[in-house]
């Protein structure tokens, strides 16, 4: 009897899967289309006197149509999207004349940076609603808030004002027209790095579009890796917090010891 | 010329964090004050994060008061039995202000929090002492002898039990108040990054009548062992220690205070409180201006990291 139940279920899935798949991705046709991607390394290394850099990417599409080519309808978009972390939006109020963080909200699991470059302005490459279910773009970044937050009417003002700060920081930031076609299949896709990159996994995601039609993605792993003596002072703290500590206050003792001895004589 | 501070995770012009250091160092020097609580505020005014400011500031306070730790011990000058009740009752004030920094961090209400307790302690303690120095010269100019105040009257304080014998500083005293004033330093201390000697001074020698000859240097020992214990533990618990602005605000500090004692000898003892006075009151009002004036930004985001 069971064994029946989880037959029927796995039949079930299997039916399902597709039909769930085909509502998404409403085109019947077979896309011989295929993307391809590559990024000169796969680590970089920033250096304390970083001020932020391009990165390139370069990518081909295979199995094109060369009418649809010629006619300008395949789009590109490139978004490097940075390690994923909880953030919380405070907001301020005038309580008894002083300026109070009044209302908070925590969002779940979103990129700390994100950098966007495509062929055009993503909202004329394809449908908004479809760039929007896809999370493409800054505006379209999911932003779930994390336990309590009241009756949800807040919520739009907390997403704006963290999109909007974000932004402003350079962390978040969008370039319509990075993506150029150098030959008739290759292109060139550069995405900015800003001067306050966070450490860790980047993802680079690359989108083609054809006629406005999501076609095929492709995702390639690039590590940020800060060195140099403030990299190294930074993961002191992090990972050896009481010898740090300890280091600190001798470099204090030190210090002002030293100083005391040094003009004692004069 | 800018410098990357890698803890505050922002590129600062070292120019102004040398002068900084040793502005306060020389008014430190010329006041005989650690400067924790002018360098706290003056490092929020450049934009450095409370966090960091605070947990800095108490780093920057033992190198501005071990010199003067040294002297008093060579000199015997300290009261060792009554620096470790101090410092006993210190140490556990610094311990649960360490865990209330994390809460209040938390909590998002830290910078808050921080600017209020400013305002309030530089504004009385400011207040105080430029009163009292103004009476004191318009006394001089009368040609009136100052009124010193006469240690020796009983308050309370002096009724407490648990009384201990403190031989260097010849007095018979409970050691409830005594902890406790240590206690208080030490929330202090681990809240606002200051040594809290501005109000340590006072109140041992008109609370707890202990003869001035060594109260600077008790207090002193007491700041020192609080402080680096506050950095430490504040280094494990909340990584707010930048190890690369203190030693910028250090290194100009101890300078500008060599300075700062030659021209505090050449003042005269009332003008040079009521400038002191004066200067904590411009610092607190320009926070209180800062928590009044509608922000640039009323929303603001920060990482919070995964299940934090």
């Amino acid at each position: 009897m069971l064994r029946l139940a989880l037959v029927l279920f796995a039949l079930l899935l299997a039916f399902a899967a597709p039909a769930r798949a085909q509502s998404l991705e409403r085109p019947v046709t077979n896309f011989t289309e295929k993307l391809e991607i590559g990024i000169s390394t796969d680590e970089i290394s920033i250096t304390s006197d970083f001020r932020g850099a391009d990165l390139t990417i370069f990518g081909a599409i295979d199995g094109f149509d060369a009418n649809l080519l010629a006619q300008g309808k395949y789009n590109i978009i490139v978004a490097l999207e940075g390690p994923k972390d909880n953030a919380t939006v405070r907001k301020k109020e005038r309580v008894f004349g002083i300026w109070v963080n009044t209302n908070s909200m925590t969002f779940e699991l979103v990129p700390e940076s994100y950098s966007l470059s495509s062929t055009r302005d993503i909202a004329t490459i394809a449908p908004p609603r479809d760039i929007a279910n896809m999370g493409i773009g800054i505006d379209h970044i999911r932003l779930v808030p994390l336990g309590f937050f009241g009756d949800g009417s807040t919520i739009g003002e907390f997403r704006n004002a963290f999109r909007r700060i974000r932004e402003t920081s350079g962390v978040f930031q969008r370039d319509p027209g990075g993506v150029q076609f150098i030959s008739s299949s290759l292109f060139k896709a550069s995405v900015r790095l800003p001067a306050n990159v966070p450490n860790g996994v980047h993802v680079v995601r690359a989108y083609l579009f054809r006629d406005g039609v999501f076609v095929a993605a492709k995702a390639l792993p690039l590590r940020v890796v800060k060195t140099g003596l403030e990299q190294a002072i930074t993961r002191a703290a992090h990972e050896e917090p009481v010898i740090y500590g300890l280091f600190a206050v001798t470099l204090a003792v030190i210090t002002g010891w030293g100083a005391s001895l040094l003009f004692r004589k004069e | 010329m800018t410098i990357y501070l890698p803890i505050a995770e922002l590129s600062v012009n070292i120019l102004i964090i040398l002068g900084m250091g040793a502005a306060v160092g020389f008014l430190s020097g010329m006041f005989g004050v650690g400067g924790g609580f002018l360098i706290t505020p003056l490092l929020i005014f450049y934009n450095i994060p409370p966090v960091v400011a605070v947990a800095t500031g108490a780093n920057q306070v033992v190198a501005s008061s071990i010199s003067g730790a040294i002297t008093h011990f060579r000199r015997g000058t300290i009261d060792i039995k009554l620096g470790t009740v101090l410092l006993c009752g210190g140490l556990v004030g610094a311990t649960l202000g360490v865990w209330l920094f994390s809460l209040l961090r938390s909590m998002g209400q830290l910078d808050l929090v921080i600017s209020l307790l400013y305002v309030v302690l530089l504004g009385s303690v400011g207040g105080l002492m430029l009163w009292e120095s103004i009476g004191a010269m318009r006394k001089a100019a009368k040609n009136q002898p100052t009124a010193l105040r006469r240690p020796g009257q009983h308050i309370w304080i002096h009724g407490l039990p648990l009384k201990m014998r403190f031989k260097k500083s010849k007095i018979y005293l409970s050691v409830i108040p005594v902890a406790t004033l240590g206690f208080c330093i030490g929330i202090l201390t681990s809240v606002m990054g200051v040594g809290g000697g501005f109000i340590m001074v006072p109140a041992m020698i008109y609370l707890l009548r202990i003869p001035t000859s060594v109260v600077v240097g008790t207090s002193l020992f007491q700041i020192v062992f609080v402080s680096a214990y506050t950095v430490i533990v504040q280094a494990s618990t909340n990584y707010t220690v930048d190890i690369v602005l203190a030693f910028v605000l250090m290194i100009a500090g101890v300078i500008g205070a060599q300075y700062g004692v030659r021209v505090g000898q050449r003042l005269r003892g009332e003008q040079l409180r009521a400038l002191l006075a004066l200067l904590v009151l411009a610092v607190g009002i320009r926070l209180a201006i800062e928590l009044i004036i509608p922000p640039k930004d009323i929303y603001s985001v920060v990482s919070t990291g995964v299940g934090f």
